[in-house]
């Protein structure tokens, strides 16, 4: 039992955990009892959504001991390049055929990064850096981007349909619960499914814990990278997608830059970035943080011009309080050993 | 005589034109403890790759269990019961015991989904068979680089294993852990597996194996029983010379001690440390791995400033906070490791011999002189004999007595009147430790350099040193001049 | 005739870049001889890259040291902010700024760079964050407070002399910012080539352990080659003021990415301990001979620059590789 307690406090997750409640507390009263309204928690799950399922991709590149700054321009390149499809074909059936075809385009593109990646085993970060750029020109360059104002009817209407509306009793103020959060929630669960149960999930944690073993213990290194970087394309692809559907319209450029943001989430929800640590518990967590940090500042009273400045003190601090929990875990578990011998004799 | 386990005949390998094995044979009795010996590059390695299916040879037969084994993979090794403990032990340092022991055997069962309780059940089955107690659920980064050894084992007899081949395992192990594994290769034995132990250790070559083999230079060199093998044979078998031990007596002592510490202690690794180091003198201190002997280095090189007491050079207290301080201290410390403290590896030999001393090759005006650090380059490469055609090589690509002596020769550079060598033959072969021993024999014979020997190497220790120190949970239990102690006094005292 | 090719051997990385431009700008010679070969062309080509080339420079010397700085472009805007804002001060009543003020403008430039660069390095040597998150970090706090003194709009009210001074061409012919860049490129290949510095640099990216073993002050080599950094970010905000005329927070944003792209294009080891000035200097007059070059081409869409930018990266990783590959098989 006290191991188990012990085993809670130890994890990045709980201080991540402690971290939001007491956010959310003080975000409570400077408010004056506006955060936990129904209303606004409906607000931080929906604009969760997004960036949650970004994560979970993110996270898992991370795991691998990989790197991709890459999902945004995958995501606008996809998304963009299906609703111009659909637009162009006067599509006006439902919204599985674009989900189809966007995951469809994420995974191709995914396999770019996963065949430098896997096959070549070229530095991950690189890759994804000239990734990201070539998917930035397909998309500018030969397709032409442009803002498109009008999606087709399949598409809004599953960005505007809502599972539940919530209503604030206060303000009358009400916030719509998109169907869209279902996917996320579906998304994180086939995710931790893969990752804990199947043999391709454990072998992704085991590259990232030592790739060389890996390949000794029978995991095929370059076919399991090269598969991950195809699921992170289709699900980057899914969050882009879910993004255009609940703005109503495609942006072609406005995802890009969000991977930083992204990566911060799930680095500061424990996953080691040097590969082989996290769980996707504490990925979430870690991104929900970002985003409650994010979309609060106008409940706290704070102009929204600060919110760079919150997130950049959040990486910062969140960072180098854990880089100076393993400087001194370091420190003392050498020193513990030798302390509980003396003390056993 | 029953039929051999393994049979390698005339096996031939090269690589880009260069023969790493020349037709070399190789034979292992059905659980027989045979041991594979040869200075680094003699094709151990290679030929361990070509019977566990990493590499393919180029010519010869290979008969493994009465079978022909022709074109195989790592795969068909395990199934065929051929396992390779490789000295990093391929263990994953954030995953569980348990993970660590069933992945082999789930993933060779082409199982796709997980399942915890089967896992478990392997991973209690595999920990059983050498009776090796330990949390399955710790994660193996936690564990202790004897018990990740011990994982790696379980793990290799899980697939029926007949032959276990074991690549240096003692490299990084206590005595009392090398001794417990030694238990357990008996154990082995016992349940007819068959060991093909690699060691360059001349006393483990002895205690564990029945027969041996010796390799140099890719060719078979000698083959038999390790009854009929001495000191005086082994050595020339690894080297092809011959060696004259002697005894390291230490002449022209200085008077006064040129380093002393006084009561130094480091919070949780060692305390009340009071030791005198004379000049002209090489003086030994050994311990168990976890004695204290390595931070006390650390400490003296201002790596892991001391927490306590008192160190003193040449009489007048000083302070060494950090390695600079050290170095102005005319310190200077060759690691413990090699690899990851030693060396940069992938670096030229150049910059690593002149990277301690470079402040010192600069123009007046600040300018790094380009021509004093070739004269200094080309001075040691000579002074040292380093087996390279050009300086600007990488590091890697020499042997580890040649990586020794470069950074050997980093210090020397810098002209230190103490010098304290951690481990400073480990993973080093034969000719170059007796090569190394002589140049810090003549050290400190020569320039009255003051020496220290960290190391649990006790014939190293016996054969340089002209006085001993023992330390035990971090303090100095005995100390002798190493003439009037010998190895079963010192071990007595270091258990 | 065998230094040649023994100077071939050990820089195959910058004789391939070389080929690279010298292709390009054959192909522009044939293709749109009249366009791309004007004396003007080139001199604009010469004007634009010292804001990203001067960037690049800091990311190249913190990359050597196993490192990286994503904070060039928070860097830059906040310096190109505070100094549009130290302008208008200095100016005062009249709004107009005396070339007396100019040098206190240049160190108050550099004391940001360097006070920026100094906090990153303190959190990547001292804190130990890995310096690509210290650094984004940074980038992101940098950035937030660009935000909050310019509520996120453009400053453009502020005395031109000094900006329209670092746009001119002296003797209407060399761009000013070409100078700075040359500058900073010769005190930066000074001190990585002249100085023992570079040596340290490069071995400090190779293992920083085995440097703090051999002596090395690790951690001021890690803190001074980030203020370094932060120096060059700080002279690309100025540039970037004087190109635009005025300051946001959100300029130049696509610069980080294309820093760490033409870093990489150079030879510099994204591991560390590898790297030669010349193949980066290299790398970023390609690059802008490349984006320059495409320009030419009326139906072809500006846009497909950083398609050919992430196309060149890739293909110049892929050749590494195949003939890295090589050597190891041998």
């Amino acid at each position: 039992m006290q191991k188990s307690i012990k085993k809670i406090f130890g994890r990045t997750e709980f201080y991540v955990f402690a971290l939001l409640v007491v956010l959310s507390v003080l975000i409570q009263f400077r408010s004056g009892g506006q955060f936990y309204t129904a209303n606004n928690l409906v607000d931080i799950a929906s604009a969760l959504i997004v960036p949650g399922i970004f994560a979970v991709g993110t996270f898992m590149v991370i795991v691998s001991g990989g790197f991709d700054v890459s999902f945004p321009a995958l995501a606008s390149l996809s998304v963009y390049a299906t609703t111009k499809f659909m637009l162009n074909i006067d599509y006006s059936g439902g919204i599985l055929l674009p989900l189809l075809m966007v995951i469809a385009i994420g995974a191709l593109l995914g396999a770019f990064n996963g065949f430098f990646v896997g096959y070549l085993n070229l530095n991950a970060m690189i890759v994804t850096l000239g990734a990201s750029s070539v998917f930035k020109g397909i998309m500018q360059g030969a397709l032409n981007s442009k803002q498109l104002a009008v999606i087709p009817e399949g598409m809004r209407a599953f960005g505007t349909s809502a599972l539940f509306t919530a209503t604030n009793s206060q303000s009358g103020l009400t916030s719509r619960m998109p169907m869209a959060f279902l996917v996320f929630v579906a998304v994180v669960i086939l995710a931790w499914f893969l990752l804990n149960r199947t043999y391709f999930g454990r072998g992704i944690y085991a590259l990232g814990g030592n790739p060389a073993s890996a390949k000794a213990a029978g995991f095929n290194v370059k076919r399991t990278k090269f598969i991950m970087f195809i699921l992170v394309g289709m699900i980057s692809a899914v969050a882009g997608f879910i993004r255009v559907c609940m703005m109503q319209q495609c942006h072609p450029t406005n995802m890009l830059g969000m991977e930083m943001n992204i990566i911060a989430g799930v680095v500061l929800g424990g996953a080691a970035i040097t590969g082989g640590a996290g769980t996707l518990l504490g990925c979430i967590l870690g991104t929900l943080l970002i985003v409650m940090v994010e979309n609060s500042m106008i409940l706290l009273g704070v102009p929204t011009t600060w919110k760079s400045v919150f997130v950049g003190a959040l990486i910062v601090i969140g960072t180098g309080v854990s880089a100076l929990q393993v400087l001194r875990a370091n420190r003392s578990a050498s020193r513990a050993r030798t302390m509980t011998k003396e003390g056993a004799k | 005589m029953a039929q051999a386990l393994l049979k390698a005949t005339d096996i031939q390998k090269s690589f880009a034109g260069v023969q790493a094995l020349k037709n070399v044979s190789l034979e292992i009795m059905p659980g027989e403890i045979h041991c594979l010996a040869g200075e680094n590059g003699c094709g151990k390695s290679t030929l361990i790759k070509i019977i566990s299916g990493v590499y393919q040879r180029d010519g010869g037969t290979l008969e493994f269990d009465g079978k022909t084994m022709d074109k195989f993979t790592p795969i068909d090794a395990i199934t065929n019961g051929i396992q390779v403990i490789y000295q990093d032990f391929s263990v994953f340092p954030n995953l569980t015991v348990m993970e660590n022991l069933a992945f082999n055997t789930e993933l060779a069962a082409k199982r796709r989904i997980v399942s915890k309780k089967r896992m478990r059940q392997i991973a209690e089955e595999a920990v059983a068979k050498i009776n090796f107690q330990v949390d399955l659920d710790a994660l193996v980064g936690t564990l202790s680089v004897a018990e990740k050894q011990m994982v790696a084992i379980s793990r290799a007899l899980m697939f029926n294993a007949k032959l276990i081949i074991m690549d240096e395992p003692t490299t990084a192990l206590t005595k009392k852990e090398v001794q417990a594994l030694f238990d357990i290769i008996l154990k082995l034995k016992e349940q007819g597996i068959a060991i093909l132990f690699v060691s360059h250790k001349l006393d483990e070559v002895f205690e564990i194996s029945e027969r041996f083999t010796i390799f140099r230079s890719g060719e078979l060199v000698v083959t038999g029983s390790t009854k009929d093998l001495d000191d005086k044979k082994f050595t020339f078998y690894m080297t092809g010379r011959e060696f004259n031990d002697k005894t390291f007596v230490a002449e022209n002592l200085t008077e006064q001690p040129i380093l002393e510490t006084r009561n130094l202690t480091l919070d949780g690794h060692f305390q009340d440390i009071s030791l005198k180091l004379y000049g002209g003198e090489i003086l030994g201190i050994t311990g168990l791995l976890d004695s204290g002997r390595t931070e006390l280095a650390l400490s003296l090189f201002g790596i892991r400033p001391a927490t306590g007491g008192a160190i003193l050079r040449n009489g007048q207290e000083i302070s060494i906070k950090t390695p600079q301080d050290a170095m102005k201290q005319k310190i200077g410390l060759v690691p413990e490791d090699r690899l990851s403290e030693g060396l940069f590896l992938p670096q030229s030999i150049a910059d690593n011999i002149i990277i301690a001393e470079i402040e010192q090759l600069k123009t007046p005006m600040g300018i790094f002189d380009r021509k004093k650090r070739q004269e200094e380059v080309d001075h040691w490469v000579k002074e040292m004999a380093l087996a390279t055609p050009d300086a600007n090589n990488a590091s890697s690509t020499l042997s580890g007595g040649n990586q020794q002596r470069i950074v050997l020769a980093k210090w020397l550079a810098c002209h230190p009147e103490v010098l304290i060598l951690s481990g400073p033959t480990v993973g080093v072969d034969i000719g170059s430790k007796h090569d190394i021993h002589a140049i810090l024999q003549q050290l400190a014979r020569k320039t009255g350099m003051g020496i220290i020997i960290i190391s649990d190497d006790l014939p190293e220790v016996l054969e340089n040193c002209s006085r001993v120190l023992i330390l035990k949970d971090g303090r100095i239990v005995h100390e002798a001049p190493t003439q009037e102690i010998d190895e079963k006094t010192i071990v007595s005292y270091m258990m | 005739m065998t230094e040649v090719k023994k100077h071939y051997r050990s820089n195959p990385h910058l004789y391939r870049l070389l080929a690279i431009t010298v292709l390009w700008m054959l192909f522009m010679a044939v293709t749109r001889f009249d366009k791309f070969y004007t004396f003007k062309n080139f001199q604009t080509i010469a004007a634009q890259f010292p804001e990203f080339g001067l960037m690049s420079l800091g990311v190249m010397l913190c990359m050597m040291t196993g490192g990286i700085d994503l904070s060039c472009v928070g860097v830059a805007n906040l310096t190109s902010i505070l100094c549009a804002l130290l302008m208008t001060k200095l100016a005062g009543e009249s709004g107009v700024l005396s070339p007396a003020t100019f040098p206190i403008i240049v160190v108050v430039v550099l004391v940001i760079g360097a006070l920026c660069g100094a906090f990153s390095g303190l959190l990547v040597a001292k804190v130990r964050i890995p310096p690509i998150l210290a650094t984004l970090g940074v980038n992101e706090l940098l950035t937030g407070i660009c935000m909050v003194l310019t509520g996120g709009a453009a400053l453009s009210a502020f005395p031109k002399e000094m900006t329209t001074m670092l746009a001119a061409n002296i003797g209407g012919v060399l761009p000013v910012r070409l100078l700075v860049f040359v500058a900073m490129a010769v005190l930066v290949w000074f001190m990585l080539c002249k100085t023992t510095y570079g040596t340290k640099l490069l071995l400090l990216g190779t293992s920083e352990k085995v440097a703090r073993y051999s002596g090395m002050k690790t951690e001021r080599m890690l803190i001074r080659t980030y203020m370094t950094s932060g120096i060059c970010s700080a002279l690309g905000g100025l540039m970037m003021l004087s190109t635009y005329a005025s300051a946001r927070a959100d300029y130049g944003s696509q610069y980080t990415l294309q820093t760490i792209l033409i870093v990489v294009l150079g030879g510099v080891s994204p591991n560390g301990g590898k790297g030669k000035i010349s193949g980066v200097i290299l790398a970023i007059v390609l690059l802008k001979l490349l984006e320059s070059g495409i320009n030419r081409f009326q139906n072809i869409s500006s846009y497909y620059i950083s398609l050919i930018w992430g196309g060149v990266l890739i293909l110049a990783m892929v050749m590494d590789y195949v003939t890295g590959d090589k050597r190891s098989r041998a």
